[in-house]
Order: C-alpha cells, then sequence, then structure tokens
C-alpha cells in the first residue's frame, strides 16, 4: 500500500495492509504535525506533492528496502492538504519476521521520504508562513542537480 | 520544440502558475530552461542554488536535453524536516 490521501489516516487501514502471518513484528513510524518550530508558534501546516512522482519514489523506497531487509510487506500513506496541530501526516509501517529488520527497515523508509519524495510542507505561524526548506540556502541538494547562481 | 513546465511549493508561488507550456526553437537542457523561466518570471532566481529538476517524473541532472512533450518539474528542497542527529551534526 503506496498512498496519497487528502483525508485524516485511518491507522487500522494501514495496519491491516501489513499484516502477515510470516511476520513476528510489524513496526510503524507515525509522522506528526508538531506546534512549535524552531522557536515558532504553528497556527497549521499544509502539504502539497509532486503526486505521481511522489508514488514512484515511495515505491522505489519501499522496493529498495525489500531488497535490503528480509521483511513481509510495508505500506506508506502520505496526508496532503491541511493537516492540523498533533495529527498524522505520514504513517508507515513494516511487517517482518523479526523486529530488527523491521525496525530498520521503517526507519530506512521514512529517512529516504524526507530526503527525496516531491512532498513540501508548508508551515503558517504567528506573524507569517513559509515552506520548509525553502529559506534560500538552507539545504542544499546534491551539486549534480544545482545549478551556479546567475 | 514544446515543453510542459511545473511548478510546486515556493516556485509555484514565485511564478504565479502551476504550469505552463514554453516553446523553443533548437536544442535546449534543462539549465539553459531553467534560465529561460528566471529571466520569465524574475522572483524565482534566488531559488536557483537549491533547485533540483525532474524531467518525465524522474530525478534529472542539469545538463539532460529535453524532447519535445517532456514534462519539466522545478522541485524546490522537499518538505524534510530534520531528525534529532541531523540537527546535532
Amino acid at each position: 500500500m503506496i498512498e496519497l490521501v487528502h483525508e485524516p489516516i485511518d491507522l487500522n487501514r494501514v495496519l491491516t495492509a501489513v499484516a502477515n502471518t510470516g511476520a513476528g513484528a510489524i513496526v510503524t513510524f507515525i509522522g506528526t504535525t508538531r506546534e512549535k518550530n524552531e522557536g515558532r508558534q504553528v497556527i497549521r501546516l499544509e502539504y502539497e506533492a509532486y503526486e505521481p512522482m511522489a508514488l514512484t519514489e515511495l515505491e522505489r523506497i519501499a522496493r529498495e528496502a525489500q531488497q535490503r531487509w528480509p521483511i513481509c510487506t510495508i505500506a506508506v500513506v502520505h496526508r496532503l492538504g491541511e493537516v492540523p496541530l498533533g495529527e498524522a501526516s505520514v504513517v508507515i509501517a513494516v511487517s517482518a519476521a523479526h523486529r530488527a529488520d523491521a525496525f530498520a527497515a521503517c526507519r530506512y523508509v521514512i529517512d529516504e521520504l524526507k530526503k527525496s519524495v516531491p512532498i513540501w510542507k508548508k508551515e503558517f505561524f504567528e506573524g507569517g508562513e513559509v515552506w520548509i526548506g525553502t529559506q534560500d540556502g538552507e539545504r542544499l541538494p546534491p551539486s549534480w542537480l544545482s545549478i551556479p547562481e546567475g | 520544440m514544446r515543453v510542459r513546465v511545473l511548478y510546486f511549493a515556493a516556485a509555484r508561488e514565485r511564478a504565479g502558475t502551476s504550469e505552463e507550456w514554453l516553446d523553443w526553437e533548437g536544442d535546449l537542457t534543462v539549465e539553459e530552461l531553467w534560465r529561460e523561466v528566471v529571466q520569465k518570471h524574475p522572483s524565482l532566481g534566488s531559488l536557483t542554488s537549491c533547485m533540483s529538476f525532474a524531467v518525465n517524473r524522474e530525478y534529472a541532472p542539469k545538463t539532460q536535453l529535453l524532447r519535445d512533450g517532456d514534462e519539466v518539474a522545478f522541485i524546490p528542497p522537499v518538505s524534510g524536516g530534520s531528525s534529532t542527529e541531523e540537527r546535532a551534526v
């Protein structure tokens, strides 16, 4: 299950998707929207995606995790649009015969998701708004992807 | 040659549009296309150093030559959100 949704994420659906009688463990990661960021009081968060490419990238990451660890099933669901504070913006579930593999694969999927999946987060805070990561020059991609200024 | 250009997040807001078609005569690389759109939408210029590119839904190097009908996306830094480990570095 690799999905982008525009409504609250149904945790039971995600868990059901990875349930497997060969599994001895299911590890989940739930990313939730935080009310404080770098000292700012966050009012709300909005997520935007390049949806077809985001799905392709998520499928690639899930495939890579499957190749690296002996796991049964991976599910990734990311919510888009406005996400109220304290709610889940992303849920990842991994089932595996052994918990060490499930933990490692789950960690891998969320870390890779944050690096390359074209999903953006806009933070609305008291006194302004900002696209996270786009503060000019704050985070640089690999040099082969970037263009010198000018 | 005609390419479809997609803008997202900060790039979308600065360009004032989420997509447009651009016509071009002769060869054109991703980097040359970016320079064209910065001329057209100057407020995109300050994003240059942090921009990544995708052609037909795959990350592409700036030197990639475009073909007629390609879908080019300008990708600002993705939403990230650093883990505590990354913060500590």
